[in-house]
């Protein structure tokens, strides 16, 4: 290992390779924080650039670091504007937001920040250490596993919404599945509730309905209760974080690394299921006290989720590298890059070429620290953004939700359709039905029901449930954690 | 009825929809040989609406128990708040879906920006116009030349006449 490692510094630690990581990332940050263009588009959109140079090594740590900035940028536009444009990112939001909008806007940055780059070093060290025997591991889960891990994420998301909230939030979730059932599914290629509409046949769009939930909704209600965002600003410079803070999340960062790699691991789990795991776990285990602070602005709901999505990135890597399996769709692109450079990723990239793969790996920890090093002097011009006038802002943040879901279908039918959502949002909102689970089952939809299907049809029936163990221990668990905080609200209320 | 009820009751005819065409619509025109897989495309669906079902069901008659919260807006107290600058900037962001093909993304950009900032009650029109028109610009050439994704920029007939 040591000798691969010496490898991949030398490769990585060329001035040509240096300037590929830092100049992508500055491009993964600034692009990543429009909404509507996540890692996936942007790694897209470099792809020739990065094939052209001709080199696999310095083409894959250009991607890797557009990878790592993009999903800083869309970290920073979830915690500044509420407006995550990537669904990795949408966790980040249900603390940072809160934060920045207690004037600490500043302080959010800075932990999105450390606790990015402890999540994506740890990953690293964590890929180093066990990609050869992970990638057997991930071979067990099968799609039946898939479905009940899913169901255990959908189902922490509504258990911990809050006393009296769980039905509502399974209500959200549930009709987040059901919009996800709408168009023409991979699986069975028939158009699904679909009225006849054309516009309809492709599904509706993942980046039009987080804007409608998040971002639309926070600008009209900005508009309803006139306040100055930059009012509470007086503390957006201040970056510090106590050593009392530091303190809190230190553990938090340290699980969450470890928890977000191995899910990461998981082809198709991903740093959506990373992050969302990551702030359920954290809250159920939070002492009492601190649980009520979560969603309203607490750091270790904010650190959770952003040390949770870094470390899965790093870990969607291993299947990529030592099998050739692509476990999300922003790796699935990065394979086509490594097939374009005439690179077959799998379990003889290691020994064929050893200099590609470590170097990945040193590019990791470098792009890392680069990015850290980057974004803290720029936080404070980042956080800047909450001191500009709320006439110039609110239509800004209106517009960029519109060219979001835009940009996403090039199809003008979408922004009448984010409208139309945006609408039924702020109802929902009105009526205090929390708005992330339907985002998190429309997100999760489509997989769940590929892996529901497919288990059924392996085992013929339903039969999956109980002849795999695993799957049913999932379940078993999914149930408890819905029932049990309906139980003990329905007991606390009788006995108030 | 509370506000959470009447929506509930919304959602509970939404899925009462959504799980008839699920279990008596969606299945009619399947072929004979995807009868005897053992799931259909409507297995998923009919799962959910039941779920549906239950869930607004709940909510609708109070069987979970908490303590009546009011959310960052109190719905009850809405003359208190500016629901008529909200309304009309939604109904700009209607008018300007509908004319961003036909427009053009510059001109309809930039009206956007400068009604928005209007209905919001901004008047420094030497502030706002240099703004929002530099902005539009700005997103335009990152957006077309940078980005390569296509946005038509002027309205249809000028194009057709420079023959862009």
């Amino acid at each position: 290992m040591l000798e691969g490692i010496l490898i991949g510094l030398q490769t990585a630690l060329s001035l040509q390779n240096l300037l590929l990581v830092v100049g992508g990332c500055l491009i993964g940050t600034f692009i990543g924080m429009l909404p509507g263009l996540g890692p996936m588009s942007i790694i897209a959109i470099m792809i020739p650039i990065a094939v052209s140079m001709g080199d696999p090594s310095a083409a894959l740590i250009l991607l890797a670091g557009v990878y790592y900035g993009a999903i800083f940028g869309g970290s920073t536009s979830s915690i500044l504007l509420n407006a995550p444009g990537v669904a990795g990112t949408v966790a980040s939001s249900f603390d940072g937001y809160p934060m920045s909008q207690q004037g600490m806007a500043g302080k959010a940055l800075t932990i999105a920040a450390i606790a990015s780059f402890a999540g994506g070093t740890i990953g690293a060290i964590l890929l180093m250490i066990f990609a050869p025997m992970l990638s057997s591991v991930a071979l067990l889960f099968h799609s039946a596993e898939y479905f009940a891990l899913m169901i255990v994420g959908l189902s922490a998301i509504a258990a911990f919404s809050g006393p009296g909230q769980v039905t509502k939030a399974l209500l959200m979730t549930v009709l987040g599945l059901m919009m996800a059932t709408v168009g023409e599914g991979a699986l069975f290629n028939l158009p699904r509730f679909t009225m006849g509409i054309m516009d309809l046949q492709s599904g509706f769009g993942f980046i039009t309905l987080a804007m409608a939930m998040f971002a639309l909704p926070e600008a009209v209600f900005l508009v309803l209760k006139p306040k100055n965002l930059g009012d509470d600003g007086g503390e957006i410079k201040d970056l510090r974080i106590s050593r009392a803070e530091a303190r809190a999340i230190a553990p938090v960062i340290g699980r969450q690394s470890i928890q977000g790699f191995f899910i990461g691991v998981l082809p198709g789990a991903g740093a959506t299921i990373a992050s969302f795991l990551g702030y359920a776990v954290e809250r159920n285990i939070a002492p009492k006290h601190e649980q009520a602070e979560f969603g309203k602005g607490s750091i270790k709901g904010l650190a959770a989720p952003e040390t949770a999505n870094n470390a899965a990135c790093t870990g969607s890597f291993v299947p990529l590298l030592t099998l050739g399996i692509p476990g999300s769709g922003t790796t699935a692109i990065l394979l086509g890059a490594l097939i374009a450079l005439n690179v077959t990723p799998g379990p003889r990239l290691m020994i064929d070429e050893p200099q590609i793969f470590w170097a990945v790996i040193m590019s990791m920890f470098i792009g890392n620290l680069v990015l850290l090093i980057l974004n803290l002097p720029l936080i404070p011009y980042i956080a800047k953004l909450l001191a500009i006038p709320r006439n110039y802002l609110i239509p800004f943040i209106l517009f960029f939700t519109l060219m979001g879901a835009y940009i996403g279908q090039n199809n003008a039918t979408e922004l009448l359709m984010l409208v139309g959502f945006g609408i039924c949002g702020i109802a929902l909102k009105f009526a205090n039905y929390p708005l992330p689970p339907l985002l998190i089952g429309f997100i999760l939809g489509g997989m769940m029901e590929d892996n529901f299907s497919r288990s059924m049809q392996l085992y013929g029936g339903m039969s999956f449930i109980w002849e795999r163990p695993m799957t049913l221990g999932l379940l078993v668990l999914a149930l408890v954690l819905v029932l049990l905080p309906i139980l003990q609200s329905t007991r606390a209320h009788r006995n108030a | 009825m509370a506000l959470d009820r009447w929506i509930a009751l919304i959602l509970l005819g939404i899925c009462i929809v959504y799980g008839y065409t699920a279990w008596f619509t969606m299945d009619a025109g399947l072929a004979p040989f995807m009868r005897r897989n053992p799931v259909w495309p409507s297995s998923f669906p009919k799962v959910l609406s039941v779920l549906g079902i239950a869930a607004s069901f709940i909510i609708l008659i109070g069987l979970e128990k908490g303590e009546e919260k009011i959310g960052e807006i109190d719905h009850r107290r809405l003359d208190d708040y500016f629901y008529g600058q909200a309304l009309l900037l939604l109904a700009l962001m209607v008018v300007y879906a509908l004319c961003l093909r036909p427009v053009g993304f510059l001109i309809s950009t930039a009206g956007f920006l400068i009604i928005g900032s209007l209905i919001l009650g901004e008047r420094k029109w030497h502030i706002m116009l240099p703004v929002a028109i530099s902005a539009t610009f700005a997103v335009w050439y990152l957006v077309q030349e940078v980005l390569s994704i296509y946005m038509r920029p002027l309205p249809t007939f000028i194009t057709n006449l420079t023959g862009g």
